[in-house]
């Protein structure tokens, strides 16, 4: 099967600001491929390059094998983009955007609605309200029923996610993984960590360059540091005290606990002396299994 | 001592109750996370704790001032970091924090020396006198929330300050949190990250308007039996 995705050493500067630097990808077929970095780490660049809407300065990209330069027109037809920011006709009800997108591309409503059923009935009671007058989450519901109706090949997903809770968040990945059992190739971008999880394979990325493209489960394999845990009853001093800590390389906040690197591997009862000696009461140390977010900053330091 | 209290506060925008009779106190010096579902009411209800917006019925005080009568005194006594960033992009670091300075009131020779203190504290020696949209994201998010505590406020009020930064200066960021509580700051924040949560001494989660839930991190998850915030978050909000 045609590769979904093939990027080649792109780079894009705006003035002095490097984009993009040497960035290249696969995307395969069928696959959910999650672009995961913070804000200005050149992911909606990238983004508007593979949807043809930005030329590269250097390097060549091809979707679902068509040039992104020459042939933008069938690239056009066959994906679906949904950018950062909410992009449609705020003056048009629901139904009307989503009539209107499938017009534009040659087909109806009724004939891709099986494509659309699951998101769209949620919206369904809203349908002749103006879109810009719908919360966020119906937004977003909105905008990736837009991006689908003409049955694309490949999707686009600019931070679909971003400013949306949790809850919302967690819905928003299990729309995908439907839409990704019906075939449809996906590229996703998002600033949360925790997303990673959901993705088939991520691409970390940050000041334009990629990190590290793996599976979420062999990026986490490929954390080399020793990792521990550690809490205390006044986590803001442990924080303080672990930085002191001879034998610490990084000492970071993570939910209830501090993520601890060592330079070398230190025993658990080590730290827990250390502490103690500080004054630390309910010292608590235990090895743990290093996350996505883990691996992103120890890549952000090399 | 409490610095803000809420007494069945509640707000009416026509039919739609958009906060619906909500009670609670948060301490002086307290990390206090205010979560909820978008569209839940917590910016509705923040508004009415920084004066922005009247309340409809109940009652309300905030460094010790009544959100009904007081709102001009009390947005004098708090800081306030929206979620979008609120700082002149076309002035310099140093051009802002005098800016801002002169806004909350203060004399001359205290900004001079407030501005020279921060500078160096954040650490933005070598770029004091560029302008402020060439900073890097977590920078600018870092100067917005001292220039924030600028006034010495006894609360600071936080929008989503973390969205979309890089994890370490997310970190960096929650560091300038906990520096400020120890301080003895009041801290009332909002966030979608759960880890955020747990740096939390107390997090309420609002659903649909009310306060389902209040308590410390460990509490929250020992009474939902979770062994995370974001599973009580998902338990609570979506019912």
């Amino acid at each position: 099967m045609q590769i979904a995705i093939k990027i080649s050493n792109i780079s894009k500067s705006f003035g002095k600001v490097k984009a993009l630097d040497d960035v290249s990808l696969e995307v395969q077929p069928g696959e959910l491929f999650g672009l995961i970095g913070p804000d200005g780490a050149g992911k909606t660049t990238l983004f508007r390059i593979v949807a043809t809407l930005l030329l590269p300065d250097t390097g060549n990209a091809q979707v679902l094998g068509f040039d992104v330069v020459k042939d933008y027109a069938q690239i056009r037809k066959r994906i679906g983009y949904m950018p950062g920011r909410f992009s449609l006709y705020q003056d048009l009800s629901v139904q009307e955007n989503l009539e209107f997108f499938a017009a534009i591309f040659g087909t109806t409503i009724e004939q891709n609605y099986h494509l659309v059923k699951d998101i769209y009935d949620q919206l369904k009671p809203f349908k002749n309200r103006r879109a810009g007058a719908l919360s966020g989450g119906m937004k977003q519901k909105l905008a990736l029923s837009c991006a689908l109706i003409h049955q694309p090949e490949f999707l686009l997903l600019d931070e679909p996610t971003t400013g949306v809770d949790a809850v919302s968040r967690k819905e928003f990945w299990e729309m995908l993984a439907r839409i990704k059992s019906l075939g449809i190739s996906i590229l996703v971008s998002t600033p949360y960590m925790d997303e990673a999880s959901r993705c088939d394979r991520i691409a970390l990325i940050q000041h334009g360059k990629i990190l590290s493209v793996d599976t979420p489960s062999g990026l986490v394999k490929s954390f080399e540091k020793p990792l521990l845990a550690v809490r205390s009853a006044d986590m803001y001093k442990l924080l303080h005290d672990l930085r002191e800590f001879d034998k610490t390389d990084t000492a970071f906040p993570f939910g209830e606990y501090l993520h601890l690197t060592t330079k070398g591997r230190v025993g658990e009862e080590e730290v827990a002396v250390f502490l103690t000696k500080k004054g630390h009461e309910n010292v608590e140390v235990k090895p743990v299994v290093a996350t996505v977010e883990d691996c992103f900053m120890a890549l952000m330091q090399n | 001592m409490e610095v803000i209290s809420a007494h069945n506060l509640t707000k009416k925008f026509g039919n739609f109750t958009a906060v619906n009779a909500i009670t609670f106190e948060v301490q002086a010096g307290e990390i206090f996370g205010f979560l909820g579902a978008n569209g839940a009411g917590k910016t509705t209800a923040m508004k009415m704790l920084n004066g922005l917006l009247l309340p409809t019925s109940g009652e309300g005080r905030v460094a010790g001032y009544d959100v009904f009568k007081e709102s001009e005194k009390i947005k004098k006594s708090i800081g306030y970091m929206s979620q979008r960033f609120s700082l002149y992009e076309d002035l310099t670091v140093r051009e802002n924090i005098h800016f801002f300075g002169g806004i909350y009131g203060l004399k001359r020779q205290q900004v001079k020396e407030k501005t020279n203190l921060l500078i160096k504290d954040l650490e933005l020696e070598n770029v004091e006198n560029q302008l402020v949209k060439s900073l890097p994201l977590g920078w600018k998010q870092r100067l917005a929330f001292s220039i924030a505590l600028l006034h010495d406020p006894r609360i600071v009020f936080l929008d989503e300050p973390t969205g979309g930064v890089d994890p370490i200066t997310r970190r960096q960021f929650w560091e300038l949190i906990y520096k400020a509580a120890a301080a003895g700051v009041t801290v009332f924040v909002t966030t979608h990250y759960m880890d955020e949560a747990e740096y939390c001494n107390r997090v309420s989660i609002m659903v649909d308007g009310k306060i389902e839930a209040l308590d410390t991190p460990s509490r929250l998850k020992e009474k939902f039996g979770v062994g995370s915030m974001d599973e009580v978050f998902l338990k609570l909000a979506r019912g």
